[in-house]
């Protein structure tokens, strides 16, 4: 019989465990940080949870992880028996219900304070561009995958979430909002580094 | 809402156990006829028959005149098995044809034995492949078949193709083989975009069924709604899309269903507005089955007072009985539907997010409804009101919207009580939920006698009766022994092998088994195969079975569809075993995707897999596996 043992939840031995079979792997996409417990919970009923099962199988799984989960906790794959199309549905409509933006930072070279947006509220790019512009009262010029943007000495660009600053603009609508983390209009002789034409 | 096609998906259960292993089965052997039935069979002939002289034409005339009568695929499965001449006359007169595993017979054999084949329908992909639990790209591809189907049946009129691999291209040569063609109808398929659908409006003329359900559709940016003939009537009776992600081109949409007087189903994905949705059903007030899309406004439309009167074009339709949609549901304009819910034979609201009360306003109308889709929000509370009015519900599905393990729970064992004391007349019931209890399980079993469908799931992995702390061992047994017409069964929560005893001692018309996270020993999985002479596709993923259990099935397996098992405690050798036992069975090991990232070989036999995929064929390994499937001989 398989018992919960109380130092599991520290030491993560989840993720060290030796087994054949389909691993308890996380359900990476779905899960985001806060959404995720941080406390145990203990059920009332916890020993009889894990029940008398036959020990010899080595296709393990986590059998009383729900009471001594880590903080991180990992959903098995393909359970509960749900479809991803449906769980995608109904994913994004919570998220909507928990209006959870996609606030970003923007900063202005020369401004004195810095602006956050909400990325999720603009279909593209056209309308991000023009919001900024409104917002810091100043023209960004034409956008061209070769030259980046032309007759502005502003230039908008984002770091990204390997920390590297980027054209606004190369990467799809898609694409950009999941790794912006934050944006800076950059001007003068620093946007000419990025092959602006000024 | 999915329809399941009866006389599509059930399976043929009448056909005696036969013991493959003697059958000296030679493929070109004209003397041993043999005779392949739709679900796969092979059986040797009586040696006898080849003493009668040659089949009477007259007697075979009058044959066919009378099977062609016979419309169910058991009967027809029998009627073949009678001997050389029937199985002929059968195999002349059958006009539906049924594969209930492409990979079980090849379109070659298929195609050749029955020769006037006007509707076809294919499933593919185990169903435990829907949960992620198998890496995509494992087969089930209609290309073969759209091409075989092509040189037999140019006047096929019908395909129906359940979790198949679909490619744009099949669908062209779809509409380029069939001038005659009529129905087309996807279920859980993938593979295909809005290229191919733009393909099959502008060439099927004849098109009266286009239904995509629950199917994944690749936005190819293209406009295929504009692609329907843009003049003329058209022969549109349904058009399901309630799955594609995409937006489409309305304006088109609406002429469409202008130009459709014989539209009865329109099921509008989730890019159709509430707005958009009145402007269709003003035209089309003789629809029977409808799809509501988004149920809220388009973006940046603000609520105001010019809008249109929806309630008076939800009381235009006087035919409408099935219900659906709801993608995005403004709960404000719920009330609208008021007046079509006396109607209703068929509800779906799995996925509006709405509570108890908002429920309450609706469940209150809907007497005659039978079936009924919800999601968990609703709460126990909701459930009792749906127990309370709904007299005559014959199918009930309670999804979760939060679908993990230690979310909260809305529904518990209160709501399958309630149901259980309203619904006398239940047939199927799939209920998602944390927490149950036996008594609320035996209590179903007690007062819904007539359940055929029994899917209980309990989302916490090894969770007991949360009342007792004991096994839900004895609700399940309740339920096989008491529930007499039990074909579907699925188990969840802590479960010993006690559970399965009763499974095998009492299910014994029980088809389909899903096992997930249950049993002790091998001897759960024994009594199973041991006693339960009617199954067909069992479905286990992490539980303690092995090798000895696996091994108990040796006498059963050519009787079955399917077995799956994942995560077990199965080896290589064992599997191998029983490859070697059964020639005619394909035992497909495959493995988890992470390890086929890392590299790992496949041919290195001996190391561990992570699926157990076996099913009977005529056909041997099928020569499209891909790198990460070894099939075991």
């Amino acid at each position: 019989m398989e018992k919960s043992i109380a130092f599991e939840k520290d030491l993560n031995l989840v993720a060290t465990e030796l087994r054949l079979g389909l691993p308890g792997t996380k359900e990476s996409e779905k899960q985001t940080p806060s959404s995720i417990k941080s406390n145990k919970r203990v059920l009332p009923d916890m020993s009889e949870e894990c029940g008398s099962k036959d020990n010899s199988n080595v296709s393990h799984v986590k059998k009383c992880d729900q009471e001594v989960a880590p903080p991180a906790k990992a959903q098995v794959v393909g359970w509960p028996p749900v479809r991803s199309y449906r769980k995608n549905c109904l994913k994004a409509k919570k998220m909507e219900v928990e209006t959870t933006g996609m606030y970003v930072k923007v900063s202005m070279d020369g401004a004195p304070y810095l602006r956050k947006i909400d990325l999720k509220v603009y279909k593209g790019y056209p309308e991000l561009l023009k919001a900024l512009e409104d917002m810091f009262k100043f023209s960004v010029g034409k956008y061209s995958e070769r030259e980046g943007y032309n007759g502005s000495e502003f230039v908008p660009t984002y770091e990204d979430k390997d920390g590297d600053w980027m054209l606004v603009g190369d990467v799809p609508w898609d694409m950009f909002i999941s790794s912006c983390k934050r944006m800076r209009i950059m001007k003068g002789s620093e946007a000419r580094g990025l092959g602006c034409a000024v | 809402m999915r329809e399941e096609r009866t006389e599509m998906s059930k399976d043929d259960d009448r056909s005696p156990p036969l013991d493959l292993r003697g059958a000296d089965i030679a493929e070109s052997s004209s003397k041993t006829r043999n005779c392949v039935t739709g679900s796969g069979h092979v059986t040797g002939m009586n040696p006898m028959e080849f003493q009668a002289p040659y089949p009477d034409q007259v007697l075979e005339n009058v044959l066919e005149n009378v099977l062609q009568f016979l419309t169910s695929r058991r009967d027809r499965n029998a009627a073949s098995l009678v001997c050389k001449s029937w199985c002929r006359v059968e195999a002349l007169t059958r006009s539906e044809l049924f594969i209930g595993n492409c990979y079980s017979v090849s379109p070659k054999r298929a195609t050749a034995r029955f020769s006037r084949v006007r509707a076809v329908a294919i499933k593919g992909r185990p169903r435990f492949a829907d949960f992620n639990l198998m890496p995509p790209e494992w087969g089930a591809h209609f290309k073969p078949w759209v091409a075989a189907l092509g040189s037999a049946y140019p006047w096929l009129e019908k395909v129906y193709l359940k979790r198949m691999s679909v490619t744009d291209e099949d669908l062209k040569h779809l509409a380029e083989y069939f001038p005659y063609f009529k129905e087309l109808v996807l279920v859980c398929c993938d593979g295909f975009g809005t290229r191919g659908l733009a393909v099959i409006a502008k060439k099927c003329r004849q098109l009266r069924v286009l239904d995509l359900i629950e199917s994944e559709v690749a936005d190819s940016d293209m406009d295929w709604i504009g692609e329907f003939p843009e003049s003329g009537i058209t022969c549109l009776e349904s058009l399901i899309f309630d799955c594609v992600e995409s937006p489409i081109n309305f304006e088109a949409l609406e002429r469409l269903v202008v130009r459709s007087p014989s539209l009865k189903k329109l099921r509008l994905n989730r890019f159709v507005s509430i707005g958009q949705l009145y402007r269709l059903m003003v035209r089309a007030p003789q629809l029977t089955h409808l799809g509501t899309g988004s149920f809220s406004l388009a973006e940046g439309v603000a609520h105001g007072d010019q809008e249109p009167d929806y309630e008076s074009a939800f009381a235009a339709c006087k035919s409408l009985v099935c219900l659906s949609g709801f993608r995005e549901i403004a709960t404000d304009y719920l009330s609208a539907i008021y007046a079509v819910c006396a109607n209703l034979t068929s509800l779906n609201l799995s996925y509006a997010n709405i509570n108890a009360e908002q429920l309450k306003t609706v469940i209150f109308h809907c007497h005659k409804l039978q079936t009924f889709w919800v999601l968990d929000t609703i709460c126990d509370e909701g459930l009792q009101a749906a127990a309370a009015t709904c007299k005559d519900l014959r199918e009930l599905r309670v999804f979760p919207i939060d679908a993990r393990e230690d979310s909260e729970g809305p529904v518990s064992e209160v709501g399958l009580q309630a149901i259980s004391e309203g619904c006398r007349k239940l047939q199927s019931i799939l209920y998602f939920c944390q927490h149950m209890t036996n008594a609320a399980v035996i209590a179903m079993s007690n007062n819904c006698p007539d359940l055929e469908v029994f899917r209980l799931c309990i989302m916490g992995r090894h969770r007991p009766d949360h009342l007792t702390g004991q096994p839900m061992d004895e609700g399940f047994g309740a339920i096989v022994k008491n529930c007499k017409k039990l074909t579907r069964l699925a188990v969840s929560g802590l479960l010993t092998d006690q559970a399965f005893s009763y499974i095998g001692r009492y299910g014994k018309l029980v088809r389909t088994l899903s096992v997930a996270f249950a049993g002790n020993s091998d001897r759960g999985l024994k009594y199973v195969l041991e006693g339960c002479p009617r199954l067909q596709k069992l479905e286990i993923r992490d539980s303690p079975f092995g090798d000895e259990a696996l091994r108990s099935g040796l006498h059963h397996y050519y009787n079955m569809r399917f077995l799956w098992m994942s995560s077990c405690s199965l080896s290589p050798q064992g599997c191998r075993e029983i490859a070697r036992a059964l020639p005619r069975l394909v035992v497909e090991v495959i493995k988890d995707e992470a390890e086929v990232n890392r590299g790992e070989c496949e041919e290195h036999i001996d190391d561990a897999f992570d699926i157990l995929y076996m099913y009977r064929s005529l056909e041997g390994p099928r020569d499209d596996a891909p790198h990460f499937v070894t099939i075991l001989h």
